[in-house]
């Protein structure tokens, strides 16, 4: 890999980012599967940044899965989207935080329509008004999550307890950065660094010390796909283009995949878990997976919370042998337990994926 | 047969999708469907630019439109700023409001779909709700996932998480002042309407296949549709 020539392209795409004061939207899926995700951002936006995020709990799913699952028309998840301004509008906000990358995509494909079409902003402007009685206007920034912990990269460095260096070696850990296709594929000057040579996950790996690897397949989906996930007789499509990543990356042996999706880090954990007891293959060191991180989570491991507060044993592939290259410390024992040390029993083991 | 180009045209993303293909085929070299469906961006893009009615008929009713992933990764990659899968969502809303999808194994799927993400946006202000998740429907959520579950309120409280709760936080309970709101929203701009149509074209897709139809999840039609997979989807290996 050249790298000069890469920092070359990623520079071509910048994008502005709001340095405070953020109406914050929740993904569903995040919420779902790696709950401690969003609760960590937070935390690190407000206690260790000082930064003012605000939320709305009247807000809703944007309506992203059904648009893309084609059973929400365009006019709609629209109009539901506006509702969302109208909120941010009413709350006296005017930089829009976004969890979710469908969202995020979305929001893109609908201000960059409305911007073309302006007839169809006014037409949503008069049912969103017919439907709620709400006014909204259109925030002057927009960014997603993972921009935000771009931005302040340097800062949440600083503030480190870990960095990602391996303890044993002294080199640097290899990170597969792998970024949600609705980030930037469609508008890449919505993303920092473009869609080719997306820097947002890149910048914070580096910060924190870690190496990018670049490998054949890594623009390539997680494999979603929508319908193609939700239907189970489609889901062989999904499983496969994970497949393929993991395949594409295994000859490298990274110690860490970090996402900025929601679904993206849900797929390359529970894939691994799957491909283990379909064919009996494991893509991490000693039967072990491969950690697959959210870029909050790797945050705030970083910082020094503790992995069960952040929520990792909520993924299926072990976080363990990662925990132990960067030299966090962490108990084992607590691992499955609930608040105040509640006994809450613990998972069962896979027959193949090793996990502790 | 009715003017199915002329209606395509009417849709912004259809508009915005295809300016002039040059079925360069860079679209199918880069689509993750390509690699898994018998599926080719570049002949759908090919297709509705003849603006041929019969072909594009074929589309409307056929299994190939619903291959499409979604991704948008052909919109990176197209030397001529076309989006392959921009083309393909108006094809499938055009599927879908000319009761055409009720013809494809893949496009009657959309019941399916209507009846869990579709339902429960309007019911719970979530398109993905974790209780709907069902181990026999999501065998791969692992073991970590069914642990997760039988404890979930005590884990989360731990994560600092209140579940269900009302105010502001991670999977709170979405006031239904807000889902009124949501509803109101689909039923202004045909969101319901859609719905229902997506109802009434499967109802009468049944009725003709002969299977029993209602609003159960198990019924004999969703049964059906939710279990077919024909062998022609994909390549023989």
């Amino acid at each position: 890999m050249i790298i000069e020539g890469k920092k070359r392209l990623w520079q071509e795409y910048q994008k502005e980012i709001a340095d405070d004061n953020y109406f914050f939207v929740r993904s569903c899926i995040r919420q779902s599967f790696f709950p401690g995700a969003e609760v960590m951002f937070l935390n690190i936006m407000r206690d260790q940044l000082g930064k003012d995020v605000y939320e709305n709990p009247g807000h809703t799913t944007c309506t992203g899965i059904g648009y893309h699952t084609d059973v929400v028309p365009l006019e709609t998840t629209m109009t539901v989207v506006a509702r969302q301004f109208a909120l941010m509008t009413e709350a006296g906000y005017k930089n829009y935080a976004v969890s979710c990358i469908t969202s995020f995509g979305l929001y893109s494909e609908i201000l960059e329509t409305w911007k073309h079409y302006p007839e169809i902003e006014a037409r949503v402007r008069e049912n969103l008004k017919k439907a709620t009685g709400r006014e909204f206007r259109i925030p002057e920034n927009v960014a997603h999550a993972s921009d935000i912990m771009y931005k302040y990269r340097f800062e949440i460095a600083e503030k480190a307890k870990y960095k990602l260096i391996n303890q044993d070696t002294g080199e640097p850990l290899k990170v597969v950065e792998h970024i949600g296709c609705h980030y930037a594929k469609m508008f890449p000057h919505k993303g920092v660094g473009g869609a080719e040579y997306p820097y947002v996950l890149v910048g914070l790996t580096e910060a924190l010390g870690g190496e990018i690897v670049d490998y054949p397949e890594r623009r390539h989906c997680c494999g979603f796909g929508f319908r193609q996930y939700i239907v189970k007789m489609n889901r062989g499509y999904s499983l496969s283009c994970a497949k393929t990543k993991f395949e594409s990356m295994k000859p490298y042996k990274p110690d860490l995949i970090l996402t900025n999706c929601p679904g993206c880090p849900y797929f390359l954990d529970r894939w691994q878990y799957v491909i283990g007891e379909m064919e009996g293959i494991t893509y991490g060191a000693n039967g072990y997976g491969i950690p697959v991180f959210t870029y909050e989570e790797l945050a705030a491991l970083c910082l020094g919370y503790d992995p069960w507060e952040i929520g990792l044993q909520t993924h299926q592939v072990s976080c363990e042998p990662l925990l132990r290259k960067i030299g966090v410390s962490f108990d084992l024992n607590r691992k499955y337990l609930g608040i105040n040390g509640k006994e809450i029993g613990r998972p069962a083991k896979p027959s193949i994926l090793m996990v502790e | 047969m009715p003017d199915y180009y002329k209606m395509l045209k009417e849709d912004v993303r259809f508009e915005e999708g295809l300016s002039a293909c040059i079925n360069c085929g860079t679209c199918t070299a880069i689509c993750p469907a390509a690699e898994f469906f018998n599926y080719d961006p570049r002949i759908i893009a090919e297709t509705v630019q003849t603006g041929d009615n019969n072909k594009i008929y074929e589309l409307l009713t056929g299994d190939t439109i619903w291959y499409c992933g979604e991704c948008m990764s052909c919109k990176t990659r197209c030397p001529r700023d076309n989006t392959p899968g921009l083309i393909i969502m108006a094809l499938r809303y055009l599927s879908i409001k000319t009761g055409l999808f009720t013809e494809s194994e893949k496009g009657r799927q959309q019941l399916v779909i209507k009846r869990s993400i579709g339902e429960w946006i309007v019911k719970t202000g979530y398109c993905v709700y974790r209780e709907e998740l069902t181990m026999e429907d999501h065998p791969e959520q692992g073991p970590t996932w069914e642990w997760q579950n039988s404890h979930l309120p005590d884990l989360l409280k731990r994560l600092g998480i209140e579940y269900k709760a009302n105010g502001p936080g991670v999977m709170r309970k979405i006031p239904e002042e807000a889902l009124e709101e949501i509803r109101e929203i689909f039923r202004v701009t045909g969101g319901t309407d859609f719905y229902e149509h997506i109802e009434s074209c499967s109802a009468a897709k049944a009725k003709k296949m002969g299977l029993e139809f209602d609003k159960r999840l198990n019924c004999d039609y969703m049964h059906d549709i939710y279990q077919a997979n024909g062998s022609h989807h994909t390549r023989k290996v």
